[in-house]
């Protein structure tokens, strides 16, 4: 074999064994391989030799040739494997223990408890009418039987305004407005009333932790041909059960309000003992959540519904008590502050 | 309202029963009982009565005797007591050794060198009354060693009525209508009141007595002489004690006494000053003093009794102080009288003095009951002091009657109404029991319900009112639960709310923005604090408050005190509240209410560029994502003190105003923080929602390649981009998909931006000669703004 052959391979074997990077390999390559490398220079060489030299020639030269592109491969292999290696080795480890910096909007509370309440109704078929808060004495009161010397219409408990007009005490104002919006489609089409309506309320009562003269309530109305008590409990207890997410005993006792009659006061089995008796409950297993009743005839009348033809309930959920309760909020007076350091903590909670 | 349980069992016997059990079907039936029930001389045994046979001084103390005391046992008993009232024959209470008082057991105990073999006893010490002035004085004639509970009623139930859930129950403020549920609750009969016979006075001089003002419903009065006891019986005085009231003298005792008993307020006028009975009211205001001592001050609406033209009590309220029985008073005139309930009401308010008369009073009273009740308080004075004589015949004018009401419901009405079956025998035998005179048609399945007249001033006057009464008595935990039988149909939401949870869900979700809740009227301190006027509006007419008069007209005033509040929270943070504001009054004297979406970003770590275009973004995210359409901003001038003059832009959407966005003035900013930057924007839901969303029209992607192609331009002030837009509008570009801004450079002379646009073809790969012809379209119209263009 020619001199020239072994002497390059040689090189070649030494050369590759030298280099520890991909950068160098692709040197070699060129420097043996490329256009003007090494070994296509003898390639070139070859219309020197003497025919006969140059059959056996050629094929060394060539067999070189196949030699070293089979080697530049398997060292380039080697040393990506390596690279590879390499990487994997000195990745750091990371302290995912360290405190997450995330972007979180979050929600009132109010917000919340009100959806989860919306979404019960709205399964159950009731629609979700909204509000004005400024309403007249007829909406908030007259259309409500409440008579004109009725405690609910003192001074000290509404909120009037210069106009004669008044923030609404109470989410029932809507009332009236419902029955005639939804009443024409029940008379005509037998289509039941069916609508639950939350909203801001306004008492003008003096703060504390307990107190707000700003406030939310949650009224709901159904009414239809035989709305019965018995249909009453029945959509209360399964209402509740699924706010608190457990089966809730509820009972009624009779509660007066003008709107309503029978009017009732409904407790619901105690939600931190359960019925047994502590002190959230002072000790009588029973907390009192929210009234309701079966809409008093005038009532519906006034709403244009024969009292005589259709019967409906009524009832009043507080969503700011509900919402206190719920997350163990102390101070009503935090839900209107406006302050981050209490509300950025609710992120959603479906 | 405290009520005793021995004073309903002199009206229904209870015996055998579970006392506990019937106060808690009460409270589910009738009325609210509040949880703590008192047992009232549980803690007390042991107690006799004793006589005090000597009386020494204690050699050593001043305050202490050393007494004898017989208990009847035959042995004298030494005691050292220290009551100042210790007088040789007096009776007094005797706690024996091994006697109960509260928690304290009655042991031979050493007081300064002798020894007392027990302790005599002041009433406050047995609990019967809140005297400790000195040791009972008993005047009973009962054989020492008598048990003082055999004595007196010591021993009793006493329970709590919430007062609210009495309210529309004027039948329910004495013991005697309480007796009544409590009656048919445990299916026992109520005992009739024994009352005097007054028709045996009928032949005596009336009373010169005149309804002058048709607000008396009715007065009844009758005049005795010869009133010789002056200190109530223990029994009465321990039962108004335990009910809550403290005892005077007997006759002011014995009138509460009735009240508490039959609901009915009475008052005794001393006969010397009260001898022409006029009820009317005054054109003038004057000055009153009532019995407690306190000048007040009467107007033309509040109701008086006079005599002649004397006003001598407030009707229904409280008596005045110069005809009050005093301790000399031998002869009374008695008031046992109804008044209107609302006018009650509107005197009590306006005196700001609320009495357990006019409590009373307030809730629609039965006038049938006047002339029974002073039968009642006849029959007890004369069973206490026997001496007594009625001078004058009952005299009683009935000015306005209620009428009569009966109920005509069938079976098929409580059937209905309750959702469950309760037979007829129930209904009647519930209705009869609490007063209703009942009749029953077997056949047509009807009955006939005559309200009584307790219950027709108020609260049963309507079908509907008959089936609370059958209702509760049957229990309502006795009721089957069952759902509706209505259909089902689907439910549709508003617009504005199904908009609104979008908005705060791309607010919270995307924006990372806290939802707040605030109030509807301008916080003057506040606003105040923060440099910021109060924009003149409707106001509260009856705030107690000064710092809450004026409804607001904007969210962002309150917002700015909300942010002021949480500078100290973050170092950057975004606020937004859905609520409402109010811009002034309507052409009928209306508040105009709007339901408003604030938002306000304060940073103190970006520039106000950056963040006022963080919220622009944002507005034009919800328009984006809800509508489908983009927002056009337009600039307007600021209006408000705590607006910035410059870069206060109207939001529109599809050409409507639908808010408007701005930076805060640097006077008002400067004040919530000197360096951050602070941007707000007002959008009206209501209008927002009102806006159709666009239906998604689907643009098939081309499959083949676009081709892009970036322009920079030197814009001259006085342009803006939208200028811009309609330059692109050329021959060929329905080929141009895609405008976008890549980059912007700016100096104080220079304002450059690089456009991007994107051409691309759903038919063919387009080429670059087409598309420089278009592009050469487009600089062209940019020439002729004076926008100078530099190629990529």
């Amino acid at each position: 074999m020619d001199e020239r052959i072994l002497q390059l391979k040689a090189e070649l074997e030494r050369k590759l064994s030298e280099t520890a990077d991909l950068m160098g390999l692709d040197n070699i390559r060129v420097g043996y391989l490329g256009k003007k490398g090494s070994i296509t220079a003898l390639l070139k060489g070859m219309k020197d030799l003497a025919a006969e030299q140059k059959k056996a020639f050629g094929a060394d030269v060539n067999k070189l040739k196949e030699f070293a592109a089979a080697e530049i491969e398997k060292k380039t292999a080697e040393l990506k494997q390596h690279q590879i290696e390499l990487e994997l080795r000195t990745m750091p480890t990371f302290d995912v223990s360290t405190p997450a910096t995330c972007r979180c909007g979050s929600y009132h509370p109010i917000t919340l408890v009100q959806r989860q309440c919306e979404t019960i109704f709205k399964s159950m078929g009731f629609t979700v009418e909204d509000y004005a808060e400024v309403v007249t004495d007829y909406e908030c009161f007259e259309s409500l039987n409440i008579p004109k010397h009725h405690p609910a219409r003192d001074m000290q408990d509404t909120y009037y305004l210069e106009n004669g007009q008044l923030l609404k005490s109470q989410t029932s104002a809507a009332q009236n407005a419902i029955l005639r919006k939804y009443g024409p489609a029940l008379i005509k089409d037998g289509t039941p009333i069916r609508a639950i309506f939350p909203g801001r309320c306004f008492r003008n009562e003096a703060t504390d932790a307990c107190h707000e003269n700003t406030f939310f309530q949650m009224e709901g109305v159904m009414v239809d041909r035989d709305i019965s008590i018995s249909n009453l409990i029945y959509f209360m207890k399964t209402m509740l059960s699924e706010v608190f997410r457990k089966d809730i005993k509820v009972r009624l006792r009779p509660g007066f309000f003008p709107f309503v009659e029978p009017g009732f006061e409904l407790d619901i089995s105690c939600l931190i003992c359960g019925g047994t008796g502590c002190p959230s409950c002072k000790h009588s297993g029973w907390l009192e959540l929210c009234p309701c009743g079966m809409i008093h005839p005038n009532v519906l009348r006034e709403g244009g519904i024969d009292p005589d033809e259709y019967t409906g309930f009524a009832f009043g959920l507080g969503l700011t008590r509900l919402a206190m309760m719920k997350y163990g909020i102390k101070d009503i007076r935090d839900l209107n502050s406006g302050s981050l350091k209490a509300l950025s903590q609710f992120t959603d909670d479906e | 309202m405290l009520l005793s349980m021995n004073w309903i069992e002199d009206f229904v016997d209870l015996s055998g029963l579970d006392k506990l059990d019937l106060i808690h079907r009460f409270s589910l039936a009738t009325a609210e009982v509040e949880n703590e029930i008192f047992f009232k001389g549980r803690d007390i045994s042991g107690i006799v009565v004793a006589e005090i046979k000597s009386v020494e001084e204690h050699p050593k103390s001043k305050k202490l005797h050393l007494l004898k005391v017989d208990t009847g046992k035959g042995e004298l008993t030494d005691v050292v007591c220290g009551a100042p009232n210790v007088r040789v024959g007096m009776k007094t209470a005797f706690a024996q050794i091994g006697a109960a008082i509260g928690d304290i057991t009655i042991m031979p105990r050493d007081l300064a060198g002798y020894t007392s073999y027990g302790m005599c006893c002041s009433e406050s010490e047995i609990g019967i009354s809140d005297d400790h002035s000195g040791i009972m004085d008993i005047t009973d004639d009962v054989p020492l060693g008598t048990d003082i509970k055999t004595l007196y009623a010591v021993d009793d139930i006493i329970f709590e009525v919430d007062n609210k859930s009495l309210t529309n129950r004027p039948d329910l403020w004495g013991h005697y209508g309480i007796a009544r549920e409590f009656a048919v609750l445990s299916n026992r009969p109520l005992k009739a009141l024994p009352t005097d016979d007054l028709t045996v006075y009928d032949n005596l001089p009336a009373v010169d007595m005149k309804i002058e003002d048709t607000l008396c419903k009715r007065y009844s009065t009758i005049k005795v002489e010869n009133i010789s006891r002056t200190v109530s019986p223990v029994n009465l005085r321990i039962r108004l004690y335990y009910c809550g009231m403290r005892a005077i003298n007997y006759l002011a005792d014995l009138t509460n006494y009735l009240m508490l008993e039959m609901g009915q307020p009475m008052h005794a006028f001393d006969a010397r000053k009260v001898e022409k009975i006029r009820i009317k009211r005054f054109d003038t205001p004057f000055t009153f003093r009532t019995l407690d001592g306190v000048d007040r001050n009467i107007d033309e609406n509040t109701l008086m009794i006079c005599n002649e033209n004397t006003p001598v009590a407030i009707a229904g309220i409280m008596g005045g102080l110069d005809s009050e029985i005093v301790d000399d008073t031998t002869t009374l005139t008695l008031e046992s009288a109804t008044f209107d309930a609302a006018s009650v009401r509107k005197s009590t308010v306006r005196l700001s003095h609320r009495t357990d008369a006019s409590m009373r009073y307030e809730k629609s009273l039965d006038p049938e009951m006047t002339v029974p009740a002073i039968g009642r308080f006849l029959y007890l004075l004369k069973q206490y002091d026997s001496g007594v004589q009625v001078v004058s015949r009952l005299t009683d004018e009935y000015a306005v009657k209620f009428p009569p009401v009966t109920l005509d419901f069938d079976q098929k009405f409580v059937d209905r109404y309750t959702g469950i079956h309760i037979d007829s025998d129930t209904i009647l035998h519930t209705l009869t029991g609490l007063g209703f005179t009942v009749s029953y048609n077997e056949e047509q399945e009807t009955f006939s319900a005559k309200v009584p007249s307790w219950r027709i001033t108020k609260d049963v006057t309507m079908k509907a009112d008959i089936i609370e009464e059958i209702t509760r008595i049957y229990g309502y935990d006795n009721f089957e639960i069952n759902t509706t039988r209505s259909p089902l149909y689907p439910v549709r939401m508003t617009p504005v709310k199904t908009n609104e949870e979008k908005i705060k869900d791309l607010l919270v979700k995307q924006f990372a923005l806290h939802e707040v809740h605030s109030y509807v009227w301008a916080y003057n301190d506040e606003l105040k604090a923060l440099g910021i006027a109060v924009e003149p509006n409707v106001k509260l007419a009856n705030a107690t408050n000064p710092n809450i008069e004026t409804l607001r007209r904007s969210m962002i005033p309150t917002q700015l005190c909300q942010v002021k509040s949480n500078v100290g929270f973050a170092p950057s943070f975004g606020i937004f509240e859905i609520g409402r504001t109010v811009s002034g009054l309507d052409e009928n004297n209306l508040c105009v209410e709007h339901k408003k979406l604030g938002i306000t970003l304060f940073s103190k770590t970006e520039n106000v560029r950056t963040l006022y275009f963080r919220l622009r973004d944002m507005l034009a995210a919800l328009t984006l994502d809800i509508k489908h359409s983009e927002l056009t901003f337009a600039a307007a001038k600021a209006t408000h003190d705590y607006e910035h003059p410059v870069n206060f832009n109207n939001v529109l959407l599809n050409g409507t105003i639908i808010g408007s966005m701005g930076i805060v003035h640097p006077v008002v900013g400067k004040v919530i923080d000197k360096k951050a930057a602070i941007v707000f924007a007002e959008i009206d839901v209501e209008q927002f929602a009102a806006e159709p969303a666009q239906s998604i029209v689907y643009d098939e992607p081309s499959k083949y390649p676009s081709i892009e192609y970036d322009l920079s331009l030197d814009i001259p002030e006085g342009i803006s981009y939208a200028d811009l837009k309609e330059c692109w509008q050329t021959e060929g570009s329905g080929l141009l998909k895609n405008v976008s801004i890549v980059d912007t450079y700016d100096t104080d002379t220079i304002h450059r931006i690089t456009v991007r646009f994107v051409f691309s073809s759903a038919e063919r790969t387009l080429s670059s000669a087409e598309v420089q012809t278009i592009i050469d379209h487009i600089t062209a119209s940019l020439a002729n703004k004076n926008v100078s263009i530099k190629m990529q």
